[in-house]
């Protein structure tokens, strides 16, 4: 019997899945060890992207330092200017007038429905569904062609400022968005013929990647990927910051939380969003779209070319920086991937002191080796798809 | 046009390449090869940082990049162009290094976006002021991040290079 | 399976003010509480770095203050500004009853070890992991304490205030050593 046994040994296996994958989303590397095809464990290395953001930070006042937050989680980018610039107002102390929430709150929805479409278009394409990324990227390209029409810019936005917003939405923008969310539902529904109910779906993301609810919270999981074990976690809900105490919307959960759970929740999170983008229109308040707080915001351009004291404020805002009291400050925001904080450390010069962010997508990548664990090689593609993580994020 | 059917009934269509119709072609072997390499670049797929999404946007339906014959490939040792797309780091270096050595020759590179350019707004300890630094770039397309058009515009430069060169594919250097 | 769609009302568990929770924070361990601070209605909870484990068993198991997620866990570098130079910040949420505390663990720079706090949340992993790459400060118990945004041979700590942004005059070997193959290699490039 030693001697059959000795005969069949086998070793386990060790493969690297290398920075560069066409299936990792970015740079990350994971060491596998395999036996045969199940996976025994994994090893995430990540660090190949980090551009020390949070050292520029130190170096930069607080008005240069708001373009680098739009390069962290490059796919939704307004979610990641909001997160910054509520947490640098609270620091303030200021509050933005009524009309920039709304237009705030609008555009961070239609950048949470264009990151999902993102999630979806490679999720789907890692498993093999390959038409539904040819389908989310006609309604992405709508989005951006939106986001353009507003600020210049399609992806690397820098339009929520700290005290508002950069410049006032037209009309033209309004009825066409308006549009959009008559036509969005269907275009859902396009996604989900194609998958949902599909044999090869079903079988490749359902009992995939289970995590239980307390465990969830213990590995400090946030957003969708946490709503899909059944926490009712949304700091949109807890904690609710520009205009979303005023719109009516529903949360998502699971029951199971595995793969299958998670995709339906961040699905579901797409009417809903659709939702509060309808209302924000219907709702929008008239009235300045800036604090009026000179100490603190940049003045308007017109004015620094007429008016000498405006174009001295203006000046000395931009070279030295604001006089921010001295304190610290934590505020956390609900981007798509789920809980984004900011930590401000001020020591009363117009640049922070310390700078940091709390990326949801580096807690998530931290939970790889859990999930994957006892399954097939092919089912860590659809963990890595279903954990929704940016490198940007998480090495920042 | 230069009609010369005194004698042998060739007619030059552009400059260095004559037809003797219906289907006889005589040209330079430079201008056949050129053209057959331009005509279908297929690129790895080496996305870092944002510029990723807006070369996907630019592969996917609305600004395709098929019908240029530009089809993204997985592995670097079946394709003969690299796009790098985003920040470029020191610990990523070696291995962007690693994979531009194993595609075979002819290849190209381009540098897409600020970060790969020049470094772009990151200047900090930990990021390689411009991937030039250890790879010869042949197109450099700044932005940040460039439009799908904009790279597009830099591939048609790409293709432009190409249609100007001369015994590349012969063994002798 | 069944995906439910919850409208989430008002919490009818008990949210404390957070001056409350630093009182009974103090309460409980009163050798150790620093300082307690308030800015812009958020208390920070200055404490000694010795018996963090068991403060943070305490407010983990507390059934008031059931503070089970661990939002962030960083470190900051007070160089010159105040003694001791370095403090380790764990921001801590409660999601059954939605109050937010954070504490603050001071590391002086002689003795940069703190025990590590992965035995209370497993997600606090790699956020200590970032702290050590970071700053330097070494997390005692941890099961894995290695780089993790650096490359493992890199020197030095860059979010140190000491270290310049533009990083140290001595280049990382491994990048050298692909500018001279990049070198090496241009003698058999086309055109070169």
């Amino acid at each position: 019997m030693g001697q059959v046994e000795k005969i069949l040994e086998t070793r386990e296996l060790n493969v690297n899945m290398g920075p560069q994958h066409p299936a990792t989303h970015g740079v990350l590397r994971l060491v596998l060890d395999i036996d045969g095809e199940t996976v025994v464990k994994v090893t995430p290395y990540v660090g190949y992207l980090h551009r020390g953001i949070e050292k520029l930070g130190e170096n930069l006042t607080y008005f240069q330092a708001l373009p680098l937050t739009d390069r962290m989680d490059y796919i939704a980018s307004m979610t990641n200017n909001i997160g910054y610039v509520n947490a640098v107002e609270r620091l303030f102390g200021i509050e933005a007038p009524e009309r920039a929430k709304f237009i705030r709150t609008m555009v961070g929805e239609m950048a949470r429905i264009s990151s999902h479409l993102l999630w979806i278009a490679t999720h789907a394409l890692d498993i093999g569904a390959m038409t539904v990324f040819l389908y989310a990227f006609r309604e992405r390209e709508w989005l951006l062609g939106l986001f353009e029409m507003i600020c210049g810019a399609r992806l690397t936005v820098t339009y929520p400022r700290i005290g508002g917003v950069r410049n006032d939405v037209s009309q033209e923008f309004l009825d066409s968005l308006y549009k959009f969310t008559d036509e969005f539902p269907s275009r859902i529904l396009d996604y989900e013929t194609l998958i949902d109910q599909n044999r090869i779906w079903l079988k490749r993301t359902k009992g995939i990647g289970v995590i239980s609810a307390e465990e969830a919270i213990n590995w400090g999981l946030t957003g969708p990927t946490l709503r899909g074990s059944g926490v009712l976690y949304d700091v949109r809900k807890h904690t609710p910051y520009d205009a979303y105490d005023k719109v009516d919307f529903d949360v998502p959960i699971g029951t199971e939380g595995d793969t299958y759970d998670r995709y339906r929740c961040r699905m579901l999170e797409f009417r809903q969003s659709n939702r509060i983008i309808r209302q924000c229109i219907e709702k929008l308040p008239n009235g300045p779209i800036m604090a009026d707080a000179p100490k603190f915001t940049l003045p308007p351009k017109d004015y620094i070319l007429k008016d000498m004291e405006h174009l001295i404020s203006q000046f000395i805002l931009i070279t030295k920086g604001p006089a921010v009291p001295e304190g610290e400050i934590y505020v956390a925001t609900e981007v798509p991937k789920g809980e984004l904080g900011f930590y401000f450390v001020s020591d009363g010069s117009g640049r922070p002191y310390r700078m940091r962010v709390r990326a949801p997508s580096f807690v998530h990548a931290s939970v790889l080796p859990r999930l994957c664990v006892g399954h097939l090689v092919a089912d860590v593609i659809a963990n890595i798809g279903t954990i929704d993580i940016v490198l940007g994020e998480c090495d920042r | 046009m230069l009609i010369d059917t005194s004698t042998t009934g060739l007619v030059e269509v552009e400059e260095g390449t004559k037809i003797l119709p219906p289907n006889v072609i005589i040209t330079t072997l430079d201008k056949v090869i050129n053209w057959s390499r331009l005509s279908s670049i297929w690129p790895t797929t080496f996305g870092l940082a944002c510029c990723a999404i807006e070369m996907m946007a630019a592969g996917a339906a609305h600004y395709d990049f098929d019908r240029f014959g530009i089809i993204f490939r997985g592995s670097p040792r079946q394709s003969d162009c690299i796009i790098i797309a985003g920040t470029v780091t020191k610990k990523m270096a070696p291995v962007i290094r690693r994979v531009y050595d194993q595609i075979p020759e002819p290849r190209y590179v381009v540098a897409m976006g600020s970060c790969a350019c020049t470094g772009g707004v990151f200047r900090t300890y930990s990021v390689v002021q411009g991937c030039d630094a250890f790879l010869p770039v042949d197109v450099y397309v700044p932005g940040c991040p460039p439009r799908p058009e904009a790279l597009m515009e830099g591939m048609i430069k790409l293709q432009e290079k190409m249609r100007k060169e001369q015994a590349r594919w012969s063994p002798w250097r | 399976m069944a995906v439910v769609l919850e409208r989430i009302g008002p919490s009818h568990y008990k949210k404390m003010e957070p001056l409350e929770i630093a009182e009974k924070i103090k309460e409980r361990f009163p050798l150790e509480v620093v300082e307690v601070t308030s800015f812009r209605d958020q208390v920070s909870v200055t404490v000694k770095k010795d018996r963090i484990v068991d403060i943070c068993r305490y407010l983990h198991d507390d059934p008031d203050l059931d503070f089970d997620h661990l939002r962030d866990l960083c470190g900051v570098d007070y160089l010159g500004k105040k003694e001791p130079r370095f403090e380790v910040v764990y921001h801590l949420y409660s999601i059954r009853h939605r109050h937010m505390i954070r504490l603050k663990a001071q590391v002086p720079e002689n003795d940069l070890r703190i025990n590590s706090v992965t035995s209370v949340w497993v997600g606090a992993n790699w956020h200590e992991r970032e702290c050590f790459d970071m700053f330097g400060i070494v997390f005692k118990g941890h099961p894995d304490l290695r780089r993790i945004l650096m490359p493992e041979d890199w020197e030095g700590h860059p979010l140190r205030k000491d270290y310049p942004l533009k990083g140290p005059e001595k280049e990382w070997p491994g990048f050298i050593e692909v500018i001279e193959k990049a070198k090496e290699f241009r003698e058999f490039e086309w055109g070169a």
